[in-house]
């Protein structure tokens, strides 16, 4: 039967999906055809929201920025044919694009993002769904263990453990203490522009179901807890809704398909926390307490969940586990950049789903397989920086991570080559900046963020931060004195020691690495007391050019009534009066305002 | 245990139907925001009458976490996402556009209780940023010459 899928992930419906959705099936319901209309998950594409495919039988065509018009139009003229209207077209498998967003990506995770619907356990089982599951308990726990480490697969949400030497571990530990081990699963995504788990789970959560029932075999567990951050409404309910069909199908519960093992997952809201990402931060919210770390000289492996021992992986990770036992150890283990074969720390393999954003043309959901350079993942997906900027860093990491500059573009993007030069590759939020972001700017937006995060059991996080805010502030106002980067990497320094948790003693990293690559611009703001960036607002001026048509618009918009002219001359801004809220930048359709 | 003016019946409702499990407060005190836009300290008495855990832990939680509010928010919450992506968009200049539009600091609440002004960090949706939220409501591509024109639909 043919198909018309709607892409319906958080951003797509912000975009107006469900607005085109209900004028395609008015459409589809008025010319009488006999079509399937489907809400998806993400396709990746976020750039092109609200997307539509229309799909007959193996031909596949999208079309993107879809509106309530062109939904019509797309109904009325291709919905019962094989002619798209090419000029709406993105996408499609039987038409050459100009759009090569995907030529350089390997979807494996992601997979069924976009292809199936999210909310219907059918979908997912007709895709082969849940059939990895049957596999793994046929070859029973200890092999599947064997068959993760195997694969080298390393943990998707930041730090890089082996994921299969944890779950050994968990088997161990539990073994030894004879107590039943929990697994749980952090879908607490906090990292500011970071989004692939709320896309995974919005877009295919059987996957992470899946995933977590191998895993929970293999360690013999009998409980798995969902940790969802409470910011993610529509993953939370449709991950709720996949258990419950999975209780249904008997995919969860006794004697699950026969083997004899029994298994449960429940659901656990965040309540707003960015600490809570944190492994143990997360168990004591679990527990009811306040998200506070402790010190990991006991493993969560040993002592996690209510003290007993507890295997704690990301969403990417669990998700990645039913493509490890489709595709075999070995074939996911030869995507990587290193030899695992041996050693899962000998390198990194798989793929890596990015949440690629900020000042980049294509902006969306992408996945690619370890050891792809980062020029090619900003150039040839994203299509490089929008209105003729030029680059300036990327940040990837989230608040724990780094700033790299020009220079690096060429470096594999892998868990060992990132942290090498001093970021990191995270949960895999990339963020993209043009020449018009200000780096002292963004290390004080990281510490801002972090001194608001940090939970304050740890003197060298609480204060530290406080203290690199005050003198990034300094710097920022052009009151930053000679020495005030030496102090900065001091205390950094006594963080990065002294710290009781990861998210502690990786804090000062936004600092450090914009200090190691831009230290010119820190210079430029103490010395010169000038933002290169044309960011800080103690620092600029906004001037109206020669370009300025006189249409009022900005005159119109400005808060504080310091612009004034008369039409279709040449406006004037008050700088007495100017607020520097850039708002006549953002407005002017001829470039008309500049940044001094 | 004081009655105040909160609806007893409605938070023993909600807590009995995480079954009084003290590892669950948290779940709790999130339902008692949604449904009365603040935990107040009577409700908060309540919890610690059914569950056990003391006051001064559940005002921890109450501090600690920030979906929890101890005075009554606005009808509308208006977040302004300040993740990476929407900050390197311009979102702090949203931000401060709302503050001036509102006429409130961020973090409170108008006097009619009509409107509340938060920063968060993030809400996932970076590929459309800068994005702001009110209520469940979420709008994409955001800048401040929107601010009047998505207002009006609320007032």
């Amino acid at each position: 039967m043919n198909k018309i899928n709607i892409g319906a992930a958080s951003c797509g419906i912000a975009a107006g999906a469900k607005k085109v959705k209900k004028v395609i099936a008015d459409e589809v319901k008025k010319n009488n055809l006999k079509v399937e209309i489907i809400e998806t998950g993400c396709i990746g594409m976020c750039y092109n929201e609200p997307l539509v495919e229309i799909i007959h039988g193996d031909k596949s065509w999208i079309y993107g920025k879809v509106t309530e018009k062109t939904a019509k139009q797309i109904v009325e003229h291709h919905a019962g044919s094989d002619t798209p209207i090419k000029e709406l077209l993105v996408k499609s498998n039987v038409l050459t694009t100009e759009d090569d967003f995907f030529d350089k990506q390997m979807k494996l995770v992601t997979r069924n993002c976009g292809v199936i619907d999210p909310s219907r356990i059918d979908d997912y089982i007709s895709n082969n769904g849940y059939t990895f599951l049957q596999k793994a308990l046929k070859m029973g726990p200890e092999e599947v263990i064997k068959e993760v480490i195997r694969s080298g697969i390393r943990g998707r949400g930041g730090g890089g453990f082996p994921a299969g030497v944890k779950w050994e571990s968990g088997r161990e530990a539990a073994k030894k203490k004879k107590e039943d081990p929990f697994v749980v699963c952090n879908a607490d995504e906090g990292d500011p522009g970071a989004f692939m788990d709320r896309t995974l789970m919005e877009s295919d959560p059987h996957a992470i179901i899946e995933g977590m029932i191998i895993g929970a075999f293999a360690i013999g567990a009998p409980q798995g807890f969902i940790y969802v951050r409470k910011e993610y409404p529509l993953a939370l309910e449709r991950i709720e809704n996949a258990i419950q069909q999975a209780r249904d199908k008997g995919f969860l519960g006794e004697n699950i398909l026969g083997s004899g093992f029994n298994f449960n997952i429940n659901v656990h809201r965040g309540a707003g926390a960015f600490v809570c990402g944190e492994s143990t931060a997360l168990m004591a919210s679990m527990e009811g307490r306040v998200g506070e770390p402790r010190a990991k000289y006991i493993h969560n492996v040993e002592s996690g969940f209510r003290n007993q021992p507890t295997v704690l992986n990301n969403v990417e990770t669990w998700a990645n586990i039913p493509v490890i036992f489709d595709k075999g150890a070995e074939w996911f283990g030869n995507i990587c950049s290193g030899d695992v074969s041996e050693n899962p720390w000998n390198g990194s393999s798989g793929t890596k789903v990015f949440s690629l954003t900020g000042n980049v043309e294509k902006t969306g959901l992408i996945e690619v397989p370890m050891g792809i350079t980062m020029k090619e993942i900003i150039y040839d997906i994203g299509g490089g920086i929008p209105n003729g900027k030029k680059f300036k860093a990327v940040q990837t990491g989230g608040p724990s991570g780094g700033c790299l500059p020009e220079s690096f573009l060429h470096i594999e993007v892998d868990f060992d080559t990132l942290t090498n030069v001093g970021s990191m590759m995270g949960s895999g939020g990339m963020i993209v900046m043009d020449e018009n972001i200000c780096m002292v700017d963004v290390a004080k937006y990281f510490i801002r963020f972090l001194e608001e995060e940090s939970c304050g059991k740890c003197s060298p996080c609480r204060e530290g931060l406080v203290i690199l805010e005050v003198i990034l502030d300094r710097i920022a106002k052009g009151q930053g004195k000679d020495g005030d980067i030496e102090r900065m990497e001091e205390i950094s320094a006594c963080m990065q020691n002294a710290a009781l948790c990861e998210l502690g003693k990786s804090a000062p990293n936004p600092v450090l690495s914009t200090i190691k690559y831009f230290r010119d611009e820190y210079e430029a703001h103490i010395k010169e007391k000038k933002c290169p960036g044309g960011i800080c607002k103690e620092l600029i001026t906004f001037e109206i050019t020669d370009n300025c048509k006189g249409c009022v618009i900005c005159e119109k918009h400005c808060p504080s009534e310091a612009i004034s002219g008369f039409p279709k001359e040449i406006y004037h801004i008050d700088q007495n009066k100017c607020i520097k809220c850039g708002i006549c930048v953002d407005v002017c359709k001829f470039e008309a305002v500049t940044v001094q | 245990m004081s009655s105040g003016n909160c609806d007893i019946k409605a938070v023993e409702g909600i807590i009995k139907k995480w079954e009084n499990d003290r590892e669950y407060v948290i779940e709790m005190m999130q339902d008692l925001q949604h449904e009365f836009r603040h935990v107040s300290r009577d409700a908060l008495e309540v919890v610690n009458h059914h569950t056990g855990v003391s006051l001064a832990d559940l005002y921890h939680i109450a501090t600690f976490y920030k979906t929890f509010s101890l005075e009554p928010r606005g009808k509308y919450e208006i977040q302004i996402c300040l993740g990476t992506a929407c900050y390197v968009k311009g979102a702090q200049r949203i931000l401060e556009a709302f503050e001036r539009e509102l006429d409130i600091p961020e973090g409170s609440t108008t006097k009619d209780k009509l409107f509340s002004l938060k920063a968060v960090r993030c809400i996932g949706c970076c590929s459309i940023a800068p994005v702001i939220t009110i209520n469940e409501e979420i709008y994409g591509d955001f800048s401040a010459d929107k601010i009047k024109a998505s207002l009006k639909k609320y007032k």
